[in-house]
């Protein structure tokens, strides 16, 4: 903070100096504004009655000040050139002053492209936008918000970033130099510690006292960012090196960091052979698939090491790991295991240990692994803890632990692996594999059985839902850019996924509210490529922030988004419902406080007030096909669309 | 054994028949009503379908008592009914509704599962 006040002058020094060039008349010599007041008050015996020259110095008008108007190169200019040289497509902002600076400079110097700014109309929108957009991307974007209100916005999605092992790159205003603040606004939106709010949830943050302070800790940031596991992180960017001009020395001197992301730690050679051998001797070995594709090469990566095992993946889903119609995808299990392979998996001890139900008192736990079986984790998330939010899980007893990135890890794995089978144990596996691809077409059977029960019904059924939005769009280049939690896994169940983008995953740390903005953002991504995003979006999690759908009509992001207006926060209406039956009570009240009727919201007629394309509410499952027929219509001329489907409550 | 294991399946099936016996009879109608207020429909479904929280309930192939049994008691995640929440009776009533629901279809019965099946 003292060096911040030491600066502050030194840059208001420089306004006067600049100011003394400009304006000849005043002739002020460097150092006069200061020397000044020093000689202005000499002392004096009493108090003789001012002259009549003194008379007049003091009550006639003071002489103009040396006011400087314009520069033509404010300090955001330099931070606008820091920034783009990171290379990001967008800024995802809702405009805030304590980064006004900036936001002009992006506007007018900057372009306003690479990166260009999308308007948000929530920060906790920007940065889920983010999010979203990363997943289908893999590149992260960059957000600006208030170092105070703005960031008190975006805390939550920042944390379910954080928990989803995201990168999102934030920008926070704030202005550290009181003198600066210059009204109660001001005062209220300024900061001594912006990021300490989000610090337990991000992974590097800094609050640069000077331009090249900036740039430096700005490249880093990204470094540090992008280095598996990926999190986000926060710079702040001072008022005053916004707005005031950049000092003459640092337009001769400074310069910008290259930028070096590190490749991603792979495993220890030792450890991944011994690995190799305990899965290559295994009679059962089954692989828990949490968030190893980082990338599109991770799913080729993770097909080849389970075909080369012939061993069955269970997917977490939080990623788009592996092909769902793959022979080996969702098949085989911990409780039958021998080995079990846990790759990016936060929660892999609740992947391998069974708790008492919600529905009876007290807490037992037990592993579901059979007796002697060996469990081995490859996670980047042993690279790095956090201790006072709890996404990390509990504490996982294995026999090996690689801590290193999954997917660099793989293809060491699969060559150890590869150089061990014998004809005898390419048999075993063969043999394997036949067995676990029979149980993926039971599966799969099960699964198309299931979907038929209830498929006229009204409301309509999640399966339907997904059935016919899946008719809609499966001849096209498509995306699925929401969660499938809520809708019971269906598409994961009927869908075709076999490709990076075709899939984004969840929320990271569950926190509602982040399914409409990430799926925007993904859009956004999917944009330039043609392809057609869809989102079956939940009516809970779009009303705390609803204002996404402008932003998807203002930018023209192509996006079918289908309600599941189940008309309620169901997960929290059944919560309560098991909390009613272990207190022996009725469940007639329920309803109150997580029900979202009487009014019913018409969410169709929201979508047009923000100058969307929509239909519905659509409550005969007959209706749904053609109207989603139309809305495709209107995304594939690159307008998003909504329809308002009232569904069963899972 | 054998005659061991042929007393057990005896016994079994008197005591089945017996609860059988005891088992109110069920009303469809009002069966939907409790239904409803139950929030069976929460996991399992307006149509009894099932999904990610619930078993399939339409058509079930349980009886009354061994429906009232699992409630009572549920070996899953389900809330347990006591008695002073749902009767025997109520619990009746809810298995004729069951009853009285169509055999679901099957999805090769459906066209476009079936088209998105053999895709």
């Amino acid at each position: 903070m003292a060096k911040s006040r030491k600066l502050s002058v030194g840059r208001r020094g420089f306004l006067k100096r600049a100011a003394a060039g400009a304006a000849a008349a005043l002739a002020v010599k460097p150092g006069a504004a200061l020397a000044q007041p020093q000689t202005a008050a000499p002392a004096r015996p009493a108090a003789p009655p001012p002259s009549a020259r003194q008379a007049a110095l003091e009550t006639a008008a003071p002489p103009p000040r040396a006011d400087v108007y314009t520069t033509d190169r404010p300090g955001a200019d330099f931070m606008v050139d820091v920034l783009k040289s990171l290379n990001f497509d967008y800024i995802f902002a809702n405009p805030g002053s304590s980064f006004r600076g900036l936001q002009e400079s992006f506007i007018n110097y900057g372009k306003n492209t690479k990166p260009e700014w999308i308007t948000c109309c929530h920060e906790e929108s920007s940065i889920a936008m983010a999010h979203g957009y990363f997943k289908i991307e893999g590149k992260p974007i960059l957000c600006m918000a208030h170092g105070t209100v703005g960031l008190q916005h975006a805390s939550m999605a920042i944390y379910n970033a954080y928990a989803d092992r995201v990168p999102v790159y934030l920008v926070l205003g704030n202005e550290q130099e009181i003198a600066f603040r210059r009204s109660d606004v001001e005062w209220a939106h300024s900061v001594q510690d912006a990021a300490a709010m989000v610090r337990d949830y991000t992974k590097w943050d800094d609050s640069p006292i000077s331009l090249g302070h900036f740039a430096e800790s700005a490249v880093k940031a990204y470094k540090v960012m992008m280095t598996p596991p990926y999190e986000p992180i926060v710079i702040c960017a001072n008022g005053g090196l916004q707005e005031e001009p950049m000092p003459e020395e640092d337009r001769r001197t400074l310069r910008i960091p290259k930028l070096v992301v590190p490749t991603p730690p792979a495993g220890d050679a030792n450890a991944v052979a011994e690995a190799a051998k305990i899965l290559v001797a295994a009679e059962n070995p089954v692989i828990v698939a949490g968030r190893v594709a980082r990338t599109p090469n991770g799913i080729t990566l993770l097909v080849e090491l389970a075909e080369t095992l012939q061993a069955g993946v269970l997917d977490r889903k939080f990623r788009m790991n592996f092909p769902s119609r793959h022979p080996l995808f969702n098949t085989g299990s911990v409780a039958t295991a021998d080995v079990v392979l846990g790759l990016e998996v936060p929660d892999f001890w609740n992947a391998t240990h069974a708790q008492t139900p919600i529905n009876r008192m007290g807490m037992t736990s037990r592993p579901t692994t059979k007796a002697g079986a060996k469990l081995i984790t490859i996670t980047a998330g042993d690279l790095f803890s956090r201790s006072n939010y709890q996404d990390f899980g509990r504490y996982a007893e294995v026999d090996l632990a690689i801590a290193a990135d999954a997917e660099a890890t793989l293809p060491g794995l699969i060559e150890a692996c590869k150089k061990l089978i014998t004809p005898d144990r390419r048999r075993v596996m063969e043999e394997r594999g036949k067995k676990l691809a029979e149980e993926h077409k039971r599966t799969r059977d099960r699964d198309f059985d299931q979907a038929a029960a209830g498929w006229d019904a009204s409301p309509i059924t999640t399966a339907r839902l997904s059935a016919e939005l899946y008719n809609a769009v499966r001849k096209e280049d498509w995306s699925l850019v929401s969660d499938t939690t809520f809708v019971s896994w269906w598409p994961l169940r009927l869908w075709d996924f076999d490709k990076h983008y075709q899939f984004i995953g969840g929320h990271g740390a569950y926190g509602i509210g982040y399914g409409a903005p990430a799926a925007v953002g993904a859009a956004l991504a999917n944009k330039k490529y043609g392809r057609i995003s869809v989102n079956i979006q939940c009516d809970g999690d779009l009303n705390y922030a609803p204002g996404v759908l402008w932003t998807a009509a203002h930018h023209k992001i192509p996006l079918l988004s289908v309600m599941h207006n189940n008309r309620g926060y169901h997960q929290e209406r059944m919560f309560l419902q098991d909390m009613a039956s272990r207190a022996g009570r009725g469940i007639e009240n329920t309803h109150i406080g997580v029900a979202l009727n009487e009014p019913n919201i018409n969410y169709a007629t929201l979508a047009k007030a923000y100058g969307m394309y929509s239909s519905g509410p659509i409550e005969n499952p007959k209706d749904l096909g053609p109207a989603l027929k139309e809305a495709l219509e209107v995304v594939k001329k690159g307008e998003p669309a909504l329809i308002d489907v009232v569904t069963q409550a899972r | 054994m054998k005659t061991i294991v042929f007393v057990t399946v005896l016994l079994t099936g008197v005591v089945a028949l017996a609860q059988q016996s005891t088992t109110p009879a069920g009303n469809a109608e009002n069966g939907k009503k409790q239904f409803l207020r139950a929030g069976c429909w929460e996991c399992h479904g307006y149509a009894g379908q099932g999904g990610r929280d619930g078993a399939r309930l339409a058509d079930t192939a349980l009886s009354t008592a061994q429906l009232t049994r699992y409630v009572r008691k549920p070996t899953g995640a389900m809330p347990a009914y006591i008695d002073k929440v749902m009767t025997d009776q109520e619990l009746a009533d809810i298995w004729a509704y069951l009853k009285s629901m169509p055999t679901p279809k099957a999805a090769k019965d459906i066209p476009l599962l079936n088209e998105l099946k053999g895709q």
